[in-house]
């Protein structure tokens, strides 16, 4: 079976506001670096298919596919949107590819969140019609904070505990230059921030920006020509979450259990601690890392790794070492190509950290935002 | 909902469902039951501010001015009304404009009866696609820059008997002081007679 | 002769099922989901717990009414727990969705899949399911005019009929077929005896559109149940292989372009074509069910698989071979003109009706010549994607 490689990526955004560009003239820009960094490839020519990864109420557009392939270059070429976070473009390029039919699949997607004006009506249109938006709640977070308060008191989890992560990886992100949000916090001053809806304050939850990445994936026998260092993807898979929240156990992050499963066993992994190097998980809210640890197995006592610091620069795992979605921002569903774009730096040595040594795997995680917990893993290694 | 609440409703509907829908592959409904069982949940509020970008910020500004503004590839020789500000076909960034005429034949036409929200028009809407003429250059009518709007001095039967197609038609503008640089700077395209 | 030998993981149809088409079912999407997987997976002999992927489509969000929909309606193919993520490419995610199942299958990360497309259009209620489609158009180049979505369609009919020198008369036959056709599709919403100048005379919404050429609004879903070759004939005696697959996407730039053939249902068919080994369509498709939202959307669209010579289309209809007892039977089921149109339900249950008809099993609508190889296309966005399938006994 044909193995599938990453062999370029490029971006746009990850700063506040953009309004000087259209959200097609950012993803023109980043197709332009990711053909560029792939080895120069043109994509009316080498390109065999393009998959965007959008949701129509995130753009204002009734059938956002439409616009979607001027600007990769992929007008009257295979192309087609998939509706969901961006790792599962990643999950249909790896899927294609395996069958033998394409050789090279470009996967774009872009969140522009400064252009919707209305977002807390939008976010509220996704909850469930007949059970969910008639509670008609005051903050549209009302899922994510039950959410937390469930897992933390399952696993006595303390404010303190979420703040000594978030201030962490708010610091780690200051060395990333994408990271606008990433800065300096004291333990103190996130404890004294008044709830936005319990248990979660400012900090927890993660700002929006607006960003557009594409990314050129091929088949192993095209990477190594066009390429010295594919970064392969090893393993990925997506598992649904319901939209009715109700039949769920809040406490336990079921999908990415599911997800991770699939994905270990596919990859031989016995014991993720050990045999992977770095996490890049979704963060856009805080709690959501600390219960991907658990679902995965990675951690069995939270409380005490975070506070031992085993994930921080010279520890046994990084998790998020460059920041994660609290210091880059939220870019919707542009969020898990984020996490891969940030995977590959490290992993083809493009981002280093001094006194920690390169990583060979990562796993990387995403959510969908806020809700469902649909959840898609991927691991990338080179 | 209170239990007499409740009772009512549900021995309302006990007509209207049979059960086991799935025998039947779904409960169709007629147009006064949907109404009855059918209660708005939510009107969304979806407001978005879109961001024209440079290539149509140019264009609309063109539009104050009384002009149509469009891009043009150098290497396969298209030019894009509405302006793009890279060539589909080449992928290449386009940063050359050029002075598109705002005249033009009709590649077809049609009389609208009714509006979008499926209200009959009082008048009948006639509506074309207009393949604009660009001084110097010559397209086919398989790929040529071309915009949809209105026509006007134009009656349905024309349309019906098909003689407005292929007919030269020029922009008719509004006066200077009431452009803001919107497609609809533009009232309609009207057909030279004579 | 075969494009690609590496394609190891055959992949077969095995099930298929619809809910009834209909302008307003009582079911949520969860409801419909559910009983076209049902009806599917019991044509397959098997069970939801033997599906391990999930692979759905439906159109706009803003018709159901919910905004990230795919785990709202396929909660009801029990997506829940499992792989599951939603395709969406306008009017083309019908024939699409079976597509993305094939490479999930083919690549062996799926074993059986469930394939679901649902629309509930009811739900736009106010003022109708229409006006969803004011906010297809480009924001700032089209919607200040105002648009009709009807615009679009009439003003290529239009052109078709100016440079194919087609009449009204011609393609209003289309649409005497396809609802005549449904008369014997249990499902259909729309089936009825009517004559050419019934379409003629029904109300004229954007000249040359009638009332009577244009498909309704619906409600439904529709399944498939899509496993690979080794587990195929644990299942079925009669699997269904998918043979080609292929789709395009042309530019948004719809008033840039020639009207009269669809470029990008071409390229589609030619990608699906090369997989499946076919040099000489018109010979080597037995049935088709293209895309029929408008009756001159058949025409149109045959012409652009190369099921007809350019401007041909017609005289072929008019001829009777693409009536269900002719030499290139084209929508047996009744199309979206006579069954509805829930739009990317709309396209499964093409493909589901050459599914049971290169079984033998479509009942009284049966092709009366002996079927092989049979091609469903679906076409969407705003005029943009061709999504083509190419189904082989």
């Amino acid at each position: 079976m044909n193995r599938v490689a990453i062999i370029g990526m490029g971006y746009s955004g990850f700063y506040a506001p953009s309004p000087d560009l259209s959200f097609r003239e950012m993803i023109f820009k980043a197709a332009q670096k990711a053909y560029e960094d792939a080895g120069n490839i043109n994509p009316r020519r080498d390109v065999d298919a393009f998959i965007s990864c959008q949701e129509d109420f995130w753009e204002g557009i009734a059938i956002a596919n439409e616009f979607m392939p001027e600007q990769l270059g992929g007008v009257l070429k295979p192309g087609f949107t998939v509706s969901g976070d961006s790792l599962q473009c990643f999950l249909n390029a790896y899927a294609m590819i395996r069958t033998g039919q394409f050789s090279v699949i470009v996967i774009e997607s872009h969140g522009k969140p400064s252009e919707i004006n209305t977002l807390d009506s939008i976010v509220m249109f996704s909850y469930d019609p007949l059970y969910i938006r008639p509670i008609d709640p005051k903050n549209i977070y009302f899922l994510n904070a039950i959410e937390a308060r469930a897992f933390m008191e399952k696993e006595g989890i303390s404010r303190e505990v979420l703040g000594h992560y978030v201030i962490n990886s708010l610091k780690r992100g200051l060395k990333n230059p994408r990271a606008s949000y990433s800065r300096t916090k004291s333990l103190k001053s996130y404890l004294d921030e008044e709830f936005v809806v319990e248990p979660l304050s400012e900090s927890d939850i993660a700002p929006l920006t607006d960003a557009a990445v594409v990314a050129v994936v091929a088949s192993e026998e095209i990477a190594k020509k066009l390429t010295d260092t594919p970064i392969w993807i090893d393993s990925i898979w997506t598992t649904s979450g319901t939209s009715t929240v109700a039949y769920e156990d809040l406490s336990f992050d079921y999908a990415a259990r599911e997800a991770g499963n699939k994905v270990f066993e596919a990859s031989n992994i016995r014991n993720p601690r050990r045999e992977i190097d770095a996490l890049e998980i979704d963060e856009r809210f805080s709690y959501i890392p600390l219960m991907v640890l658990k679902a995965l197995n990675i951690s069995s006592n939270i409380k005490e790794d975070i506070h031992s610091n085993i994930f921080e620069v010279d520890g046994e795992i990084l998790l998020n070492p460059f920041g994660g979605a609290l210091s880059e921002g939220n870019p919707l569903e542009a969020h898990g190509i984020a996490r891969v774009l940030i995977a590959y730096e490290q992993l083809k040595g493009l981002k280093r950290i001094k006194g920690s040594k390169d990583p060979e795997r990562i796993l990387i995680h995403s959510r969908r935002w806020p809700f469902p917990r649909t959840t898609t893993i991927a691991l990338l290694s080179r | 909902m209170g239990r007499s609440d409740a009772n009512r409703y549900s021995n309302h509907f006990k007509e209207v469902i049979k059960l086991s829908s799935y025998l039947f592959g779904g409960t169709p409904l007629k147009e006064e039951d949907f109404k009855k069982l059918v209660r708005e949940i939510m009107k969304p509020k979806a407001r978005y501010s879109v961001s024209a970008g440079q290539a149509y910020s140019r264009f609309f500004e063109g539009l104050k001015q009384g002009k149509i503004y469009g891009t043009y590839c150098e290497e396969c020789g298209m030019v894009y009304v509405p302006p793009k500000i890279y060539c589909p076909f080449c992928f290449k960034q386009l940063d050359k404009w050029i002075d598109v005429k705002d005249e033009g034949k009709v590649i077809s036409a049609v009389v609208s009866y009714y509006s979008a929200t499926l209200e009959k028009l009082e008048k009948p809407e006639i509506i074309g696609v207009i393949k604009l003429d660009v001084p110097g250059k010559h397209f086919t009518s398989y790929r040529f820059p071309g915009i949809l709007h209105r026509l006007c001095n134009v009656s349905p039967e024309e349309v019906i008997n098909q003689s407005i197609f292929d007919a030269r038609v020029k922009a008719r503008w509004k006066p200077p002081e009431e452009r803001i640089g919107d497609i609809n700077d533009i009232e309609c395209f009207e057909v030279l007679r004579g | 002769m075969r494009f690609n030998i590496y394609v190891k993981n055959r992949v077969a149809v095995v099930g298929a099922g619809l809910t009834l088409f209909r302008r307003r079912l009582l079911e949520t999407p969860q409801e419909m989901v559910w009983i076209a997987s049902k009806k599917a997976l019991e044509q397959a002999n098997m069970d939801f717990r033997d599906i391990d992927c999930v692979i759905s489509g439906s159109a706009p969000d803003t018709f159901d009414g919910v905004h990230m929909k795919g785990e709202y309606y396929s909660e009801g193919a029990g997506s829940y727990g499992k792989l599951h993520f939603r395709v969406f490419v306008g009017g083309g995610t019908g024939v699409f969705v079976p597509v993305a199942g094939w490479w999930m299958v083919a690549s062996g990360l799926c074993k059986k899949a469930l394939i679901v497309a649902e629309e509930k259009m009811s739900s736009a209620a106010d003022p109708h399911p229409q006006a969803v489609f004011r906010h297809i158009w480009d924001p700032l180049i089209e919607k200040p005019l105002n648009p009709n979505l009807i615009w679009i369609f009439a003003l290529e009919m239009h052109r078709y009929m100016h440079k194919c020198g087609v009449s009204k008369e011609d393609i209003a036959l289309v649409a005497v077929k396809n609802k005549a056709n449904a008369l014997d599709n249990p499902i259909a919403q729309a089936a009825a005896k009517i004559t050419v100048e019934d379409v003629l005379k029904s109300e004229p919404l954007v000249y040359p559109v009638n009332r009577l050429d244009i498909s309704p609004v619906s409600d439904g879903a529709g399944a498939l149940v899509m496993v690979s070759e080794d587990v195929a004939r644990r299942y079925t005696d009669t699997p269904i292989w998918v043979e080609g697959v292929g789709f395009a996407l042309d530019t948004t730039s719809w008033t840039n372009r020639e009207l009269a053939f669809p470029v990008y249902v071409k390229t589609a068919a030619e990608m699906a074509y090369r997989m499946a080994g076919i040099e000489n369509p018109m010979k080597q498709i037995d049935v088709a069910e293209p895309y029929d939202p408008f009756d001159y959307k058949e025409l149109h669209h045959m012409e652009g698989l190369g099921l007809a010579p350019r401007c041909k289309a017609a005289e072929l209809t008019k001829g009777g071979v693409t009536q269900r007892d002719g030499d290139l039977p084209i929508n047996p089921s009744g199309g979206l003109l006579g069954v509805g149109n829930p739009i990317a339900a709309a396209g499964l249950m093409k493909v589901a009706e050459i599914f049971w008809q290169l079984r033998g099993e479509a009942g009284k609508r049966q092709v009366r010549k002996p079927v092989y190889t049979g091609l469903a296309q679906a076409w969407g966005d705003l005029m943009q994607i061709g999504t083509v399938i190419i189904l082989r006994r």
